[in-house]
């Protein structure tokens, strides 16, 4: 579905200088797969997204989506931010419908399909309400729904519940399973937590920092569907400790070591 | 685990009777008060008419030329809102072009910061000889008070997009025309009324200073008249018109923007 070969990017510093973002990331995510992408700041990770999304051209390597090169945002991505973004003029439905309408693909089916996603996540009756009467959890719910109302192949969400509380936060990562269950999507999950990341991917892809390279990708052999019990797994364990050892000890051992 | 929670009623936004009592009842009786004591003072201590006049003898006298005062303020009225709308219609295209490019904003800043550099009563005959004795060289001279501020405004609030609907709308593959219209603009709005109050205020600045130099009429050109005759209860009775005008044409850009635009966020207290 979608696939990296041999990614790099760089940017211009404002002070001239060449800083490496990516470098030689090379990645292939399957059809359906949830990927979480987990690592230091300044470890490349949304880079890596806005790459996917096609907001942002590699420097060199390819990056595709169904065997096609990504050289512009595509229909088939939808993305959801660390922060919801809403409008704050619209109401709820609104903003659920902005994407159709920014695409000019608003119809007459548009309406129900948007109520459709908007009780998905549970805030039917909030349809009509400002994102002002909603909570920062009900905020990034109506976010997600935007994201999903083009009915794209591909979710890219990039830390998005980082601005949450703990306890909503797990709430959301259940949300997200549930979701993702019902529309099965390929996900690209950039996240801090650990947690986060096994309970939620198929597969993490530990990342290091500066220049950003893909450490390790962990299979996370655990039954679907999954809740905050698992937990108490040995696999869950294992992985948690390895992403863990991966992250801190290239903290200790300096990234080249890692990175190999 | 699914949270399906049931909306709760909305809550009513019910004003308590007390805030209407301070926004309305103690402004008024703080200036009845005002010009009370005023009256008072001019009547104790016997102020010539030419120095201070009470507030009696400033309503008798304006009121006394009542249909000649009505046409200079509505002259005045004309410079104010032709120069006010005509300062929108420069600021709106003027600010999308300061944000649209780094190079058209270091272009175009120069320019506009000259044209505040220059004092505008300096200016005002210079126009005139230009222009001609007429309403054009008064509404310029307003326009050119009142349009920094409003270009500053807008261009500042769409500028504070978030970066993030950016690239949602680059996402959606949206042309320049629907981000401006449906993102920049809207998330412009609270800012844009900002400057617009700004503006009206001192549009009527603006509309008094070209008076000052050139007009046959107008609330300016009263109060020049009457003074160089000594009438100066009338200077004062135009000038207080000036005040009243100024005011209540900003409280129309208050209301306009809450009525227009109620979610705009310098109308709502934040929600608890």
């Amino acid at each position: 579905m979608i696939g990296l070969n041999r990614v790099t990017r760089v940017f211009n510093s404002r002070d001239g200088d060449q800083v490496t973002a990516l470098e030689d990331v090379s990645l292939t995510i399957e059809r359906d797969e949830f990927i979480a992408l987990v690592g230091p700041s300044g470890c490349g990770k949304s880079t890596l997204l806005r790459i996917v999304a096609g907001l942002i051209l590699p420097t060199a390597g390819t990056a595709t989506i169904g065997g096609q090169p990504i050289r512009e945002p595509r229909p088939e991505t939808g993305i959801v931010f660390q922060a919801p973004t809403l409008l704050p003029w619209a109401s709820v439905m609104d903003n659920v419908l902005f994407p159709l309408r920014m695409m000019h693909r608003i119809d007459s089916t548009s309406a129900d399909k948007a109520a459709a996603l908007v009780k998905l996540v549970g805030l039917a009756g909030f349809e009509r309400r400002s994102p002002r009467e909603l909570s920062g959890g009900m905020q990034q719910r109506v976010a997600i729904c935007r994201a999903l109302v083009h009915d794209p192949d591909i979710l890219l969400m990039d830390e998005p519940f980082g601005a949450l509380d703990a306890l909503t936060r797990e709430e959301m990562t259940l949300e997200l399973l549930r979701i993702w269950s019902e529309r099965p999507k390929t996900v690209l999950f950039v996240t801090h937590s650990i947690t986060e990341a096994v309970v939620l991917a198929d597969r993490v892809v530990v990342m290091s920092a500066r220049p950003g390279r893909v450490a390790e990708i962990i299979d996370i052999e655990s039954d679907r569907p999954r809740s905050f019990h698992v937990e108490g797994n040995a696999a869950f364990h294992d992985a948690s400790r390895r992403i863990r050892a991966l992250i801190f000890g290239q903290r200790h051992d300096g990234p080249g070591r890692a990175a190999a | 685990m699914t949270v399906q929670a049931a909306p709760p009623p909305r809550r009513k936004s019910r004003r308590p009777s007390t805030a209407a009592l301070y926004e309305v009842a103690v402004p008024l009786i703080a200036t009845a008060l005002f010009f009370l004591i005023w009256e008072g003072l001019c009547r104790t201590f016997h102020a010539p008419a030419y120095l201070l006049p009470a507030p009696s003898a400033i309503w008798t006298d304006t009121m006394a030329i009542g249909p000649t005062v009505f046409g200079h303020t509505m002259a005045t009225l004309k410079t104010v809102i032709l120069g006010f709308v005509v300062s929108i219609a420069i600021s709106l295209p003027l600010s999308i072009a300061l944000t649209a490019s780094p190079a058209v904003a270091a272009a175009l800043y120069p320019f506009l910061v000259w044209t505040q550099s220059i004092p505008k009563v300096a200016l005002a005959p210079i126009l005139v000889v230009v222009l001609g004795s007429n309403e054009l060289p008064r509404v310029v001279i307003t326009v050119l008070v009142a349009f920094f501020p409003l270009v500053i405004s807008m261009a500042t609030g769409m500028l504070s997009v978030p970066p993030e609907l950016v690239e949602l709308s680059r996402a959606c593959r949206a042309s320049k025309w629907d981000e401006l219209w449906r993102i920049r603009l809207p998330y412009a709005i609270p800012f844009i009324f900002a400057g617009l109050k700004v503006a009206i205020s001192l549009a009527v600045v603006g509309a008094v200073v070209a008076e000052f130099v050139n007009a046959d009429a107008g609330l300016g050109f009263l109060i020049q008249t009457s003074t160089a005759f000594f009438k100066v209860p009338v200077a004062f009775g135009a000038l207080i018109i000036l005040s009243i005008m100024g005011v209540v044409l900003f409280q129309i850009v208050v209301i306009a923007e809450r009525v227009l635009f109620p979610w705009s966020s310098s109308n709502t207290a934040p929600t608890p």
